[in-house]
Parts: structure tokens; C-alpha cells; sequence
């Protein structure tokens, strides 16, 4: 991780591009110009990403725009996507029912 | 990169970057070190995001009034970031006579202090929260208590340190503090040496291992408390919630999920003190305890669960202090489960603390070395 050590001292500048009002997670509707700028804004790892922004936290969990967000971080920062560590998944997976969930034995 | 400062912090939860922020602030050079790869990775982002008053021990409450007061307001604006503070009030709720003699007991206290706590009826909570079961039968009340989103009030701090010149280092391990000619002076890392006149520990229950170096020692335990989200709801209700046995805390977010915390009571023989993964028994308990105090939240969707450590202070309340043995280390640790709210509070009077200013509120509470064998 010491490319991304070095980008929390040095900020990257923030210029915009043609496409920053496209929606990547589709859930929590954010935008890639705003990922971009949560990278200027010094959040370089894909959990501080998702916890500043809010991306993967909706309904699907980061199943439909996990790659993609992870693609747009790791072009920003210049390393591949793959140096970067995807987000824990969560348990339940899917969404459940409290009444489900709370149910998980019988008294 | 520099490897001097005036200061280093020790951990980057909301602690460390608060205090990391009000430093730069005074115009001090800082240098944040965390052996995670990820800002503020450990209860700072993992916690319910109360910003309570009720229900702390009374030791605690100048400093979290304060917190109110003077910090959480305007934060999201000072901070150029929303953390959703919500000030909508909290009801701690009871279900039987004992509960309620506990919430009394806890709300005298409170208002001894100067803070506005009330109990009401069964009736009243309703009125306030109309969604409570039958079941409640008397709660406290504190209107000025409140919430907000740890998450983006520490990468907040974060993000205004960061931009005032604080050098973050993460993953960065610290192994040991050393001392030069009897002050505070190095901190040793897997790394490297990191230098400065004063360090400031604050590593949630990591500083204990990290102040055995300089001979030092805080009296806490570690445990793992649980939390889960919902989808998104409609606007329901904005209170803060919490109970007299504290089964479950809790609130709606300004984004509409649900965000609800509690510890299934089984926490302290846990097999497992390495890992931080959920057990599959709590986040079951909290969502039948919820059930029992909300009906109508039956049918809503559970999305995520997570769970974090607190290191919880034999006493129950942190350790803010300086150390006259170790001149120039501070020491903020042992906040045992309840650091969000008072946080910011937290990292200003530390702030003032380590830029040798009278702090604003009165600290001796708060001693590292006020524990003390049985007799």
C-alpha cells in the first residue's frame, strides 16, 4: 500500500471529466464525478470510499457496482484495480425480514 | 515524507482525527500513524452514532455538554462535510419497575449536572414516538441528545487534517514508544522512527499493548459489540433510542435505513478475541429485541450487519490525561463503547491539552492513574 500512503500527503488535483454525472451505484444513486472527487478529497481505499459516499451500502450490497468503483479509484490513484482491497461483504447477503432473522430458533 | 512533527497521534478513529484537526488548527505540525490500511477502521466507523447526554456517567457529562454545546451545532459545516447530526432528542425506554427505577436513578443524576432529563409515562413516549409498543411503560426523556453518521464525521476530521497539512500514515504498526533523556521522544513503527516532542496514544484497546513500552498501564478489556442496517424507510422517527438494560440502541438515519446496535450478553466468554467477525447470535437478539418495542419494523429488511471492539474501561469511563511520568505523552483510550458522541469534545480539549492551553473542560476525572486495588 505505499502508493496510496504517498497520495494521502500529496493531493491529487481535481479536474473534470465528460462523463463525472454518470450513475455507478445504482442503489445509493452516486455519481462517478463524485467517487473521483472522494478520491481528491483523500479517501483512497474502497472502504473509506464507502463509508464517505455511501456506494455498495444500498440494497444490493455493492453486487452491481463494486468492479466499477473499484476501476474509476484505482484509474484516479494509477494503480490496478486488483492492489486494491474490495469491501468486506456483510452478512445476511440478501436482505431479510427482522421478524426472519430474529427467528433463528424456536423456543 | 517527513518523519518529524510536533506531535504524532497513535490511531485514526475519530479521536485521533478530531484532536489531528484541532491541532492544525493552532498551527502544529501533525503526523497521524494507524497499523490499518483504512482511516479510522476500528469503533469509529462500526458504532451506533449516538450523541447522547442521558444515560452517561456523570464524570463524562461536562465533557459531552460541552460536546453539544459548543462543537456538534456547526460541525458539519465547519467541517465542510454532512455528518448528519441530528438533535431530535432521546428516549431511553423501560418495560417494567425496575427499568424504571434505573432511568430515574440515571436521570437525577444527569439533571444534578445541570442536564435537562425528564421521566415520562408510557403515554408521553408514545406521543413522542408514536410507534412504540404497548409494552413501554415509562421512559427518560432528553431533548437535546441526538445522532449523526460516524462514518462521515471521522473521515470529516479526516479530510479537513489532511487538507491542513496532518500527514497520514496508514498501515503503519507501532511497536513501541521510546523515551530521550526522560521525555517522550520517538515511536517506533515496523517501518520506521517517527520523531516529536509529543505523542498522543489513542489507539482504542492497541494502547495498552503500545504504552507497556514506556511502563504504563490502563485497565480495560476488550469486547465486541454488534451492529445492523436496514433498508431505507420512509421518514418515521428521529429520536434517539436506548433502553434502561440497554438490549438495544438505535436510530433512523437521515438516508431512512435503520441503524441498530446491541450486545446478545455473551460477549465477555467469547472463544474468539482475534477476530471481529458477527456471531451468528446477536444480530438475531437485536432484531427480536426491536421487535418488542417496534411491531410496526417487523417487516423491514435487515441489509447489512457488522460488528467492532470497544475497549471497555474498568470503570467505565476513558482515560484523557497527561503523564508526568512520560513528560509529553497523552493518553485517550478506554472509551468503552460510548466515544462517537463525545468525540469531537474529546479531540478539542486534547487538542488544547497538548498545545499546553488550559483545557475548557476540567479533565481530573479522567486521571490515567486513578485505579486502584479493592483496598
Amino acid at each position: 500500500m505505499k502508493e496510496h500512503e504517498n497520495l494521502r500527503v500529496k493531493p491529487i488535483q481535481w479536474h473534470s471529466e465528460p462523463d463525472d454525472d454518470l450513475i455507478i451505484c445504482r442503489c445509493e444513486e452516486i455519481t462517478k464525478g463524485e467517487i473521483r472527487k472522494a478520491v481528491c478529497d483523500g479517501m483512497v481505499t474502497i472502504k473509506e470510499i464507502r463509508r464517505y459516499l455511501r456506494t455498495g451500502m444500498g440494497l444490493c450490497q455493492g453486487q452491481t457496482c463494486g468492479k466499477l468503483v473499484k476501476g474509476i479509484v484505482a484509474k484516479e490513484l494509477g494503480v490496478k484495480p486488483d492492489d486494491l482491497e474490495p469491501a468486506t461483504g456483510r452478512a445476511p447477503v440478501r436482505p431479510v425480514e427482522m421478524q426472519v432473522l430474529g427467528k433463528e430458533s424456536e423456543e | 515524507m517527513a518523519k518529524t512533527a510536533d506531535v504524532i497521534i497513535i490511531g485514526s478513529g475519530i479521536i485521533g482525527c478530531a484532536t489531528a484537526y484541532y491541532l492544525a488548527k493552532k498551527g502544529r505540525t501533525v503526523i497521524v500513524l494507524d497499523q490499518n490500511d483504512t482511516v479510522g477502521n476500528g469503533g469509529s466507523a462500526r458504532n451506533g452514532g449516538g450523541v447522547r447526554q442521558s444515560g452517561r456517567d456523570k464524570r463524562e457529562l461536562p465533557l459531552m455538554m460541552f460536546g453539544i454545546k459548543y462543537l456538534w451545532q456547526n460541525l458539519s459545516e465547519e467541517l465542510g462535510t454532512d455528518v448528519e447530526y441530528m438533535q431530535k432528542g432521546n428516549l431511553r425506554l423501560g418495560k417494567t419497575e425496575e427499568h424504571l427505577r434505573i432511568l430515574s436513578r440515571l436521570a437525577e443524576n444527569a439533571r444534578a449536572c445541570g442536564l435537562d432529563v425528564s421521566m415520562v409515562s408510557g403515554a408521553e413516549a408514545r406521543e413522542i414516538c408514536p410507534y412504540l409498543s404497548d409494552e413501554v411503560i415509562g421512559a427518560s426523556w432528553c431533548p437535546t441528545d441526538g445522532h449523526a453518521n460516524p462514518l462521515t464525521t471521522t473521515l470529516g476530521y479526516y479530510k479537513n487534517a489532511r487538507r491542513l497539512g496532518v500527514q497520514f500514515y496508514t498501515g503503519e504498526s507501532v511497536t513501541a514508544l521510546r523515551k530521550y533523556q526522560g521525555k517522550i521522544r520517538y515511536v517506533v513503527t515496523q517501518n520506521q522512527v517517527f520523531e516529536a516532542q509529543q505523542v498522543l496514544v489513542a489507539a482504542g484497546y492497541e494502547s495498552r499493548e503500545i504504552l507497556k513500552s514506556v511502563g504504563i498501564d490502563i485497565p480495560m478489556s476488550k469486547l465486541l459489540l454488534e451492529t445492523l442496517v436496514t433498508e431505507a424507510q420512509p421518514p418515521m422517527f428521529y429520536q434517539m433510542l436506548g433502553t434502561a438494560t440497554a438490549d438495544f440502541y438505535g436510530h433512523q438515519s437521515k438516508h431512512g435505513s435503520f441503524v441498530f446496535g446491541g450486545s446478545s450478553g455473551l460477549e465477555a466468554v467469547r472463544r474468539d478475541f482475534a477476530s471481529d467477525a458477527s456471531t451468528n447470535l446477536t444480530a438475531s437478539y437485536i432484531s427480536r429485541a426491536i421487535i418488542r418495542y417496534f411491531p410496526v419494523l417487523s417487516d423491514v429488511k435487515i441489509v447489512r450487519t457488522w460488528a467492532g471492539w470497544i475497549d471497555e474501561c474498568v470503570d467505565g469511563v476513558p482515560v484523557l490525561s497527561d503523564t508526568p511520568e512520560v513528560p509529553g505523552l497523552v493518553i485517550a483510550c478506554g472509551f468503552t463503547g460510548h466515544g462517537f458522541g463525545i468525540g469531537p469534545a474529546a479531540g478539542y480539549v486534547l487538542a488544547q491539552l497538548l498545545a499546553e492551553e488550559t483545557p475548557s473542560v476540567d479533565l481530573s476525572a479522567f486521571r490515567y492513574d486513578r485505579f486502584r486495588a479493592k483496598f
